[in-house]
């Protein structure tokens, strides 16, 4: 089940963090970049998260899955807000400086500034997000959910769903088979409406068995008594060390820089054109 | 509002389940490179209409998360919260159909498609631009023809396969007063 997710078992400090810390730094630090124009904390951030993947022990070799992803979302990204906006840079900085062209599709400077840092906005979080990935356990992740104050059945949800997922898809592969074989056409001969047509076919029999699936498991939780209690245990929970807690305030840091900066700038961006 | 159980736990862990491998597995070409129609939104109003607004928030935001989390690209906030909020409202307007009673006539059909497009218009064309606009400070007319590209798709992708899975669904429960006494 790990593999879907990626996780990398290896020894090295960011494993040894308990998911719980990892989820709240993930969470701190998307909030930082995401709240942030200034382009050298922007660009801080990608720094320190490349040091971070580092020490994290993880290879790139182990993540280049993502890379193919990756230069897809960003280059239709890229394209997308200049073809939608191409002064969107001057409207946000204030000034228009015309590097060459004219008309709507001119170049200016600002729009590449601006773009520059909306590229380095989504490098600002890669890495993090990547490391999470590789190095949390998906069932610690779990568990580290209800730690963080979330109500521990909505944390068996999350449990419950990383357990089901390997089982739903060899399921779906299964009738997929069994429908193809029975001459269900799934590929670009078909019409759009005749494949959506042909994907409910394969749907219905694997949400019908999904909702029995339901009722079976949940009949077993509540013959164990399900939900009586207010709290729980988890297997794969971990207590927080010190490394936990200075990873918070590092992330929370984080949180405090960009506040600063926004306060400091007068707003989001930073403007080197004034 | 039904009432959130053990079955609803359990549906919102099968129901993410479920959303995050037709949402990462299951592609159908749409016929555009690279571009695939996603019918995980078929099965979310399916979960929502049935298993209630909480049942189809929750399995909208894990299913969502877990499908940017094994892309690795980073979790896209504003259209992971679009993707739940879509689910909490399919529930919330969908709360007086008594699909798991197996009842969906005509009428219910109407219905669920109805609210199904509301929901998805709110969620896609105006909440997950706003948040794009307010989280990441994207450009306003770009935002919002995604968010409309992406309602249209959804809408339709799940007028089909929502609607199908709650006729098969309905229909494979015994109906309420089904059996009669002999004579």
């Amino acid at each position: 089940m790990n593999n879907i997710f990626n996780y990398i078992d290896k020894p090295s400090p960011i494993h040894r963090l308990s998911g719980a810390t990892k989820f709240i730094c993930l969470m701190l630090w998307s909030f930082a970049a995401m709240s942030t124009y200034d382009t050298r904390m922007l660009a801080g951030l990608v720094i320190f998260g490349v040091v971070l993947f580092r020490v994290g022990n993880i290879r790139i070799k182990e993540v280049s899955f993502v890379f193919g992803f990756m230069a897809f979302f960003l280059v239709v990204n890229t394209v997308m807000l200049y073809v939608f906006a191409p002064h969107h840079g001057s409207e946000i900085y204030g000034t228009s400086t015309v590097l060459f062209g004219s008309g709507r599709f001119s170049v200016t400077a600002e729009q590449l500034f601006y773009q520059l840092n909306y590229t380095l906005k989504f490098f600002a979080t890669i890495p993090v997000v990547l490391l999470f990935v590789s190095t949390t356990n998906p069932s610690e992740f779990a568990a580290s959910l209800n730690k963080i104050g979330i109500k521990y059945s909505v944390a068996y949800s999350v449990a419950l769903a990383l357990r089901y997922i390997p089982d739903i898809q060899s399921q779906y592969r299964d009738i997929s088979q069994a429908s193809q074989a029975r001459g269900i056409e799934m590929s670009k001969k078909a019409s759009f409406i005749d494949r959506l047509k042909a994907a409910s076919d394969i749907l219905i029999p694997l949400i019908l068995t999904s909702v029995d699936r339901i009722e079976v498991i949940s009949n077993a939780m509540e013959l164990r008594c399900f939900g009586k209690n207010k709290k729980r245990t988890w297997y794969t929970e971990r207590p927080f060390t010190p490394a936990d807690i200075i990873a918070m305030v590092l992330c929370g840091l984080l949180i405090a820089l960009s506040t600063w900066l926004t306060c400091l700038n007068g707003g989001r961006y930073y403007n080197p054109f004034k | 509002m039904k009432k959130f159980g053990v079955k609803h736990i359990v549906a919102t862990g099968i129901g993410a389940a479920l959303f995050f491998v037709l949402g990462r597995f299951v592609a159908i070409p749409s016929g555009i490179p690279n571009t695939n129609i996603s019918i995980q939104y078929g099965l979310l109003a399916f979960i929502s209409a049935v298993f209630g607004p909480i049942a189809g928030l929750l399995s909208g935001l894990i299913g969502h998360f877990f499908i940017d989390f094994s892309f690795g690209w980073g979790i896209w906030w504003s259209w992971v919260i679009a993707s739940a909020i879509c689910g909490g409202l399919i529930g919330l307007l969908t709360s007086k159909l008594k699909i798991e009673e197996g009842e969906f006539d005509k009428g219910s059909i109407v219905k669920f498609n109805f609210f199904q497009l509301v929901s998805q218009l709110v969620s896609w064309a105006v909440i997950a631009p706003v948040l794009d606009i307010v989280m990441y400070g994207e450009p306003v007319n770009k935002v919002f023809i995604q968010g409309l590209v992406s309602a249209g798709v959804n809408i339709v992708t799940t007028a089909v396969v929502g609607t199908l899975l709650c006729i098969a669904y309905a229909a494979s429960i015994p109906k309420k007063g089904s059996l009669k006494e002999e004579d």
